[in-house]
């Protein structure tokens, strides 16, 4: 933890999100049933690269890193902000988020995001049954059941863990792009193997690497806010209304624990005893 | 943005299928009152739909003050956009100064729809509401009689409280069967507003051409006493332990998320912050460690017997008996001598 209870994600794994990869799946499903063109965008720390590489490996076409060190601490409403400037800066017909994150389960980056993009969203969809020309068909849980619903697009999905079993990275792929890097990777990379180094001479091997990695098609797209065009007001600290007021370690504790022996013995005079308390009828 | 507005209203958002409410709006209520008496502000449910006015009435029982009725053919059946266009406009006239929703799947398709449209802070999977007081870190202003929104935090046991202090309204989603149902009073009055619904064409983008509905595998917020198996149970297979045990205490089997993400049972039968919040009789834990998403789901029950192999396990801080032992012998003893008592 930060200290203003925030997560301090540099000291986390970059792990890919189990909902996002059954929201690639489906894109990717689309992809061989219908033809289109995939772009996977992860706001994250240099790290996330990482991720950005798998869904290269799983088959999506473009990928880009979203990385700015202001939009630490956003909330969910500032990260579907930025997210919002960042897919806007595409062309797109179906917007794919999976359903929640399993850090904070909010579920809310979804729906906030397709209320900035101004599209329909289809939450927690099971099964995309239908894409005709311009309109999409899918089926989504409702809790005690299911809903079968149409819609114009764009439409943004969020992708729920039952919609499919996400496929393994291509080996032919992996081949290709496991040399695949982010402008900010290959920058850490050549200050590493050159300590001595001045700025200078480091930018010009580094815009070298880059055009190289680019020529190859190698070259991991990598956006800060300024690319994307964002209002400052609504990224990081200054766009998130929800703040940590406190963090409390938790201790709950039974008022009173008695320790029961694994013997047959013990256990009998345990349920006795629940019989006796009527708590066992 | 909506104003702050210290002398606004708290809500609810009454969720209702068909004219049927559901529980966690009733369930809200009760949190709702407590927090709207504290801040000396009125309690008011927002109910949407069409052919509805009757729960009006039905809230008020419940302990709400009022209730804004927007009714509208295009709001029988719930679609995200026209529902949240309705609540943005009630919000924006009305100004409340706490909004909460049940986290089931509407609720949690609808509120950071309007989160976003109101530029609003919003909080998931409450577990607690309460009022108080935060003093901001930069500049040492205090703000007084906020939200606390308190939920379990990722990373351990961990519970945080969020809060928004410049942002207006303050909201927050809270699970089913958190809250206690209150019970009615059928002698109690309130206001009934009728609102004026304004929607066009466009704001029911969605067309549902199917809809089926199952009944829940099981009603574990009705069971008396629940028999819970974790990842520690192992297989699939060994989970029919748990349906054994229960059979014969006549409860419901229930499990940790990790169980059901193994895929030891369906996910209907998963207690904890993202599942089923319970407070039975008993709750006997198998094979759990007990993470805090899982505590916050049953650590009310009346009695608490956990079985585990690890002695450190964090369930055992709560369970009123433990049990160190491994489940694979335990549960058949168990069985056993229930099966032995229930003879005599």
């Amino acid at each position: 933890m930060n200290d203003d209870g925030t997560v301090k994600r540099s000291a986390l794994p970059a792990i890919f999100n189990p909902e996002d990869l059954n929201a690639l799946e489906l894109a990717l499903q689309i992809k061989d049933k219908f033809g289109g063109h995939i772009t996977v965008i992860t706001m994250g720390l240099p790290a996330a690269s990482e991720i950005l590489r798998d869904s290269l490996f799983r088959g999506a076409d473009v990928a880009i890193l979203l990385t700015d060190r202001r939009c630490a601490a956003s909330d969910t409403l500032a990260t579907s902000y930025i997210l919002s400037c960042a897919v806007k800066k595409t062309d797109y017909d179906i917007v794919l988020c999976g359903r929640q994150a399993i850090d904070g389960d909010t579920a809310q980056v979804g729906p906030q995001l397709a209320e900035k993009l101004g599209v329909t969203q289809i939450t927690y969809v099971e099964e995309l049954t239908e894409l005709e020309g311009k309109t999409i068909t899918a089926r989504r849980n409702i809790g005690n059941g299911w809903q079968q619903v149409k819609a114009a697009l764009p439409v943004l999905l969020t992708v729920t863990g039952d919609a499919n079993e996400p496929r393994v990275a291509a080996a032919r792929k992996m081949m290709k792009y496991k040399n695949a890097l982010a402008p900010i990777e290959v920058e850490q990379k050549i200050k590493a193997e050159n300590p001595d180094a001045d700025e200078a001479d480091i930018k010009e091997l580094v815009a070298h690497k880059c055009s190289k990695l680019e020529d190859k098609g190698l070259l991991i797209k990598q956006w800060d806010l300024d690319a994307i065009e964002t209002d400052l007001n609504w990224c990081g600290q200054s766009g998130s209304p929800t703040k940590v007021h406190r963090i409390q370690s938790v201790v709950l504790a039974a008022k009173e624990t008695k320790q029961i022996e694994p013997s047959e013995e013990a256990i009998a005079d345990m349920i006795h005893e629940l019989i006796e308390d009527k708590i066992i009828a | 943005m909506i104003d702050v507005n210290r002398k606004g209203e708290v809500w609810i958002f009454a969720e209702q299928h068909n004219g049927q409410l559901e529980d966690t709006p009733i369930e809200l209520i009760s949190k709702g009152r407590h927090l709207a008496d504290t801040l000396g502000v009125k309690l008011a449910a927002a109910v949407l739909g069409d052919g509805v006015k009757d729960l009006a009435t039905k809230l008020i029982h419940y302990g709400a003050d009022k209730a804004y009725i927007a009714e509208h053919p295009m709001l029988g059946t719930y679609q995200t956009n026209s529902y949240a266009k309705v609540m943005y406009d009630l919000i924006h006239k009305h100004k409340p100064q706490i909004v909460l929703y049940g986290a089931t799947i509407a609720g949690r398709d609808l509120a950071p729809r309007i989160a976003s449209a109101t530029k609003a802070g919003l909080t998931a999977d409450c577990t607690d509401l309460q009022i108080g007081d935060h003093t901001t870190v930069k500049d040492k202003k205090l703000h007084k009689n906020l939200l606390f929104q308190i939920r379990p935090a990722f990373g351990g046991n961990i519970i945080a409280t969020i809060i928004n202090h410049d942002r207006w309204p303050q909201m927050a989603t809270v699970r089913e069967g958190v809250m206690p149902m209150p019970e009615p009073d059928v002698k109690r009055k309130g206001k009934i507003i009728e609102e004026k619904v304004q929607l066009a064409q466009g704001d029911l983008p969605l067309e549902i051409l199917q809809e089926h509905k199952r009944p829940k595998k099981v009603d574990l917020k009705a069971s008396r006493i629940i028999v819970a198996g974790g990842a520690g149970v192992g297989s699939k297979d060994n989970f029919k332990l748990i349906w054994d045990l229960a059979n014969c205490l006549g409860a419901a089997p229930a499990a940790t998320r990790a169980a059901v993400d193994l895929g030891f049972i369906d996910h209907d039968h998963q207690v904890g912050q993202t599942g089923t919040t319970v407070r039975p009789s008993l709750y006997i834990a198998v094979g759990i460690s007990g993470a805090i998403q899982h505590q916050a789901g049953m650590s009310q029950s009346q009695k608490i017997v956990a079985i585990n192999n690890d002695p450190e396990a964090p369930i055992f801080g709560i369970a009123h008996y433990k049990i160190i032992g491994d489940l694979n012998d335990v549960v058949p003893t168990m069985i056993k001598t229930i099966k032995e008592k229930a003879i005599k």
